[in-house]
Formats: structure tokens, C-alpha cells, sequence
């Protein structure tokens, strides 16, 4: 079994990395996961406002600003890439079935 | 020692002119949107200091670019993170005086497709375009869409920002990306040129500066025929619009005194349309211009070519398929086959219920219901469109209809 965790806060006041990793309550889950041995890979998502969400309809590549919000979708998974651009991002995640089912959001990872 | 007026007037020059470039050539070598704009003031700053005495510079565009680019180089050296982005500048540094030999690739290509990724909100892609490539400033973007400035302010900083954090790529799309993104750039341009159509001001000045920006787009994509179709759209509405209210009441095109339509932007306006046209390749924009071109050729209203302007309707509910089109060729049909076939695309168009509330939808069966003579139907149907009618000038003519029936 393998899960993604999401994350999620309504981003008002995000602590900065640094404010992250220098909180006991963090540091106490990051300590846990490593006696655990669970964490297979993550990464903290840029807010909301960084997001694009990419649709593929009758064959048409639509491009939108902002995340896919509509309340019937959950996120279903994830996948990180490395791409050289926004618009490569964009080309990988218009060839992903779900773009055409629901919705693709892009995130660009906080690093 | 030059005249103070003259350099004033060489400065205002090359704010218009050269801005973009400046700007675009500096976000080109050092991917920092704020340090550009920045070096660029700097830039324009330093000629109102230096053009008085030294006179103006042969090639002001050149001299502004490299200024910027020396600015830039001294920042970046004050700043360690800096270093990376200095390498690159290093090469290209050098004093104002020696201009440089090798021309200065025109960026602003670039510049315009990044500033329109359709991964930026609207609203962001024209304030990033009116304030990184037109050269308005934040004050100006924000009366102009009647925004507070901190509003636009952040606006502009949150593009600008996600351009960079999410990745958004400083290029002109390669060729498989080009229609569409091309589509988006001349949506933006398009955009400003009706918000400054109908006003005086500061929005009266959109207009101006979205035909300077299109045409600017045409000179740098010489072989694609939609940035020329919308300039040609742009430059045949111009023609008209000082004949479009008279004492604040809507005039119709039929209505509209023709002698006074502007004959050197209409003489332009279908060249360039010929131009594009002569590439074979179709667009909504072409078509557009195309059925604007049609009315402002024809000497009179009465010899309106409806017949080609029903057709190029047809066409461009094909190109763009929107109900607001399917009502415009509906007019155009009642007026080449008669009202009542008009009237009954009309009907057709009301019971599909997809323009409820628009004010044209009744604006126009009211018109067509009166040159019928159906005086009693056209009256309910004018005071719907009063009801919804969007502006003053426009309340006034239907006012002044429903007076006359």
C-alpha cells in the first residue's frame, strides 16, 4: 500500500519553510516518519495562485489559471516531474487520461 | 546643448517607442522582471539628466538599452545572488558612448506571449502587457480599469511573481503552440482596444495604444495574418467612432454621418485586411475586419453589401462559434432576404435562451419588428432593451425610438 498525503491549509499566513522546519509539532512528524521509514517522496506545493489546470476537450488543449476547484473532483494522485518549462509541464500533463475525465492541476514545487 | 523642448519631445519618444524593448531585453539576460523594469527607469531617468547636455543620442534605443544593461550589472554586483546573472550580463557591458555594433534583437516578442500565457488570470495578462510593453505606469493601468493602484499594484506583482515561480517560459511558442497562444496574445490587444472605444480620458487612451501595440505585433510577425486582421478590425471601428453618439445619444450605423468618417485609417484599415487576406489563410479577425470593412466601403447605407455580410457571419460562426454572432448574421439575413426570415433566426436564437438579459437580443427583434411596421410588438421589445441597456447614450436612442413608433 502506498499513500499520498495532501496537505492542505486555506493559506492564510503559510509559515515560511524555515518557520516549518523550526516547529516542534513539524519536527516531531518528520522525526516519526523517519523511525517509520514511510516517506517515499514529497514536496511542499506552491499556494494556489501558482496553479494552472490544463483540460483536454474534443481534442483542444484549454489552459486556465488558478486550481481545478470544482467540488466534485478530489485530487487522485500525484506525480512529480522534472521539466524544463511551464509549457512542458503543461504538454506531460494534457497526455494523462485524467485530463480529458477531470482535470490536471499543475504545482509548481516549493523549492 | 540641445533645446530643453526638443529633448523633452526626444525623451516622450523613445518612452513610446523603446520601453518594450528595454524592458524585454533586459528581462532576456537577466530573467528578473523587477530588476529590468527597474534598470529601464533608471535608463529613461538618466537620459532627462544627460540629453540636455550631451544632446540626443543617434540611437536613442540603443543608448536607453545599454544604460539599462550598465544599471542592471552595477545592481547585480552589489548583490551575491546577483553573480550567476552577472556572467551573463558581463559579456554584453559596455558605456553608452560606444554604441554597440551588433544590432539589439527586438525581445519583445517574447515579452508579449509570456506577458499573455493563458496560465496568467486575464486581468493580470492585460495589465502585464499595458505596463511591461506599452510602458503605462501602475497609476495609469489602475484608473484606466477603474481599480484601485495597491489593487493593480498587486496584480501586477502576483503575475509576475507566478511567472517566475511556476515557470511560465520566456519565448515566443514554438510553431505546434502558435495558434492558440498567438489567439490568447491577440484577445489581450483586443481587449484594451474596446475598453478605451466608447470612452474620453484616460480609457480613450487604451484604444491608442492597442493599435500601437498590434501594429508593433504585425511588424514583428510579418508572415501570420491574424495580427494584421485585428489591426485592420481596430483601424476601421477607429474610423467611425467619433460618429457613433452625437450630444450623448447612440447613432446607428445606418445613421452614422459618413462624410465624416475618418477616410485614411478606413484606406489603411483594407489594405492591411488585403494584406492578410492575401495569405490565405482565414481568421476570426479577417473576417471580422472583413465585415467592417464592408460597411465602411459602402458609400451609403442603402448599398450595404447584407448578401457578403450574411456570408462572412456564416464564416464566422464557423471560426468562433458565440450567439451574440448567430444574432449579427441574423440582421445581416433580414436585411439581404427580408425581415422575416431575419426575424425568425431571431426567434430561433431567443427560444435556445443563451442570450436572456443581453440588451441587444431585444434591441435588435425591436428594430426588425419596426421596419416590418409590427409597431405594437416593437414596443414591448424596446422597452425590454431599455430595461437592460448598458449605457446612458444607448437608454437615449431607445428612449428616442420608442418616442417615434
Amino acid at each position: 500500500m502506498k499513500y499520498v498525503l495532501l496537505i492542505c491549509d486555506d493559506e492564510t499566513n503559510p509559515p515560511t519553510n524555515e518557520e516549518l522546519a523550526a516547529d516542534p509539532v513539524h519536527q516531531t512528524w518528520v522525526a516519526d516518519l523517519e523511525r517509520r521509514g514511510a516517506k517515499l517522496g514529497g514536496e511542499r506545493l506552491r499556494p494556489v495562485v501558482d496553479a494552472t489546470t490544463v483540460r483536454v476537450r474534443d481534442g483542444e488543449t484549454l489552459v486556465s489559471d488558478g486550481p481545478f476547484a470544482e467540488t466534485k473532483d478530489f485530487v487522485g494522485g500525484i506525480v512529480i516531474v522534472e521539466c524544463a518549462n511551464l509549457d512542458e509541464a503543461i504538454e506531460i500533463a494534457a497526455g494523462h487520461p485524467y485530463a480529458r475525465r477531470g482535470g490536471v492541476e499543475i504545482r509548481p514545487v516549493w523549492e | 546643448m540641445t533645446a530643453p523642448h526638443d529633448v523633452r519631445t526626444a525623451v516622450d519618444a523613445a518612452y513610446r517607442d523603446e520601453w518594450g524593448q528595454v524592458v524585454a531585453t533586459l528581462i532576456g539576460l537577466t530573467g528578473d522582471w523587477d530588476l529590468a523594469e527597474d534598470c529601464a527607469q533608471d535608463a529613461f531617468a538618466a537620459a532627462v539628466a544627460t540629453w540636455p547636455r550631451d544632446g540626443v543620442p543617434h540611437r536613442p534605443g540603443a543608448w536607453l538599452t545599454t544604460t539599462a544593461r550598465n544599471r542592471a550589472t552595477d545592481r547585480l554586483r552589489r548583490d551575491a545572488a546577483g553573480a550567476a546573472k552577472l556572467r551573463q550580463l558581463a559579456v554584453l557591458a559596455r558605456t553608452p558612448d560606444e554604441p554597440p555594433m551588433e544590432e539589439i534583437p527586438d525581445e519583445r516578442l517574447r515579452l508579449i506571449f509570456t506577458c499573455c500565457h493563458p496560465a496568467l488570470p486575464f486581468p493580470a495578462r492585460v495589465a502585464l502587457t499595458l505596463r511591461t510593453l506599452a510602458g503605462l505606469t501602475t497609476a495609469e493601468i489602475a484608473r484606466a480599469f477603474l481599480t484601485a493602484e495597491p489593487a493593480m499594484a498587486q496584480r501586477l506583482v502576483r503575475a509576475k511573481r507566478k511567472i517566475q515561480e511556476a515557470g511560465i517560459p520566456y519565448r515566443v511558442p514554438p510553431a505546434e503552440l502558435l495558434p492558440q497562444r498567438l489567439a490568447a496574445v491577440l484577445a489581450v490587444l483586443y481587449l484594451i482596444f474596446n475598453e478605451g472605444y466608447d470612452e474620453e480620458g484616460v480609457r480613450r487612451a487604451l484604444t491608442a495604444e492597442a493599435i500601437r501595440l498590434t501594429r508593433v505585433l504585425v511588424r514583428l510577425m510579418p508572415h501570420e495574418p491574424e495580427p494584421r486582421g485585428l489591426l485592420a478590425l481596430m483601424l476601421l471601428h477607429e474610423a467611425r467612432r467619433t460618429t457613433r453618439t452625437e450630444d450623448g445619444v447612440l447613432v446607428t450605423l445606418e445613421n452614422q454621418d459618413r462624410s465624416r468618417w475618418d477616410r485614411s485609417l478606413i484606406d489603411e484599415g483594407v489594405e492591411t485586411l488585403d494584406q492578410a487576406l492575401a495569405m490565405r489563410r482565414t481568421g476570426p479577425y479577417q473576417v471580422q475586419a472583413a465585415i467592417a470593412a464592408c460597411h465602411a466601403t459602402a458609400p451609403d447605407a442603402a448599398s450595404t453589401d447584407w448578401p457578403r455580410i450574411a456570408t462572412l457571419y456564416t464564416e464566422l460562426a464557423r471560426l468562433a462559434p458565440s450567439p451574440v454572432v448567430d444574432l449579427n448574421r441574423a440582421v445581416a439575413v433580414a436585411m439581404a432576404d427580408g425581415i422575416p426570415a431575419g426575424l425568425a433566426l431571431v426567434d430561433e436564437l431567443a427560444s435556445a435562451g443563451r442570450l436572456d438579459d443581453y440588451y441587444l437580443m431585444p434591441a435588435t427583434r425591436a428594430d426588425l419588428l419596426r421596419r416590418a411596421g409590427r409597431s405594437a410588438e416593437a414596443k414591448t421589445a424596446y422597452e425590454e432593451a431599455l430595461r437592460l441597456a448598458p449605457t446612458e447614450a444607448e437608454r437615449r436612442y431607445l428612449s428616442e425610438r420608442l418616442r417615434n413608433l
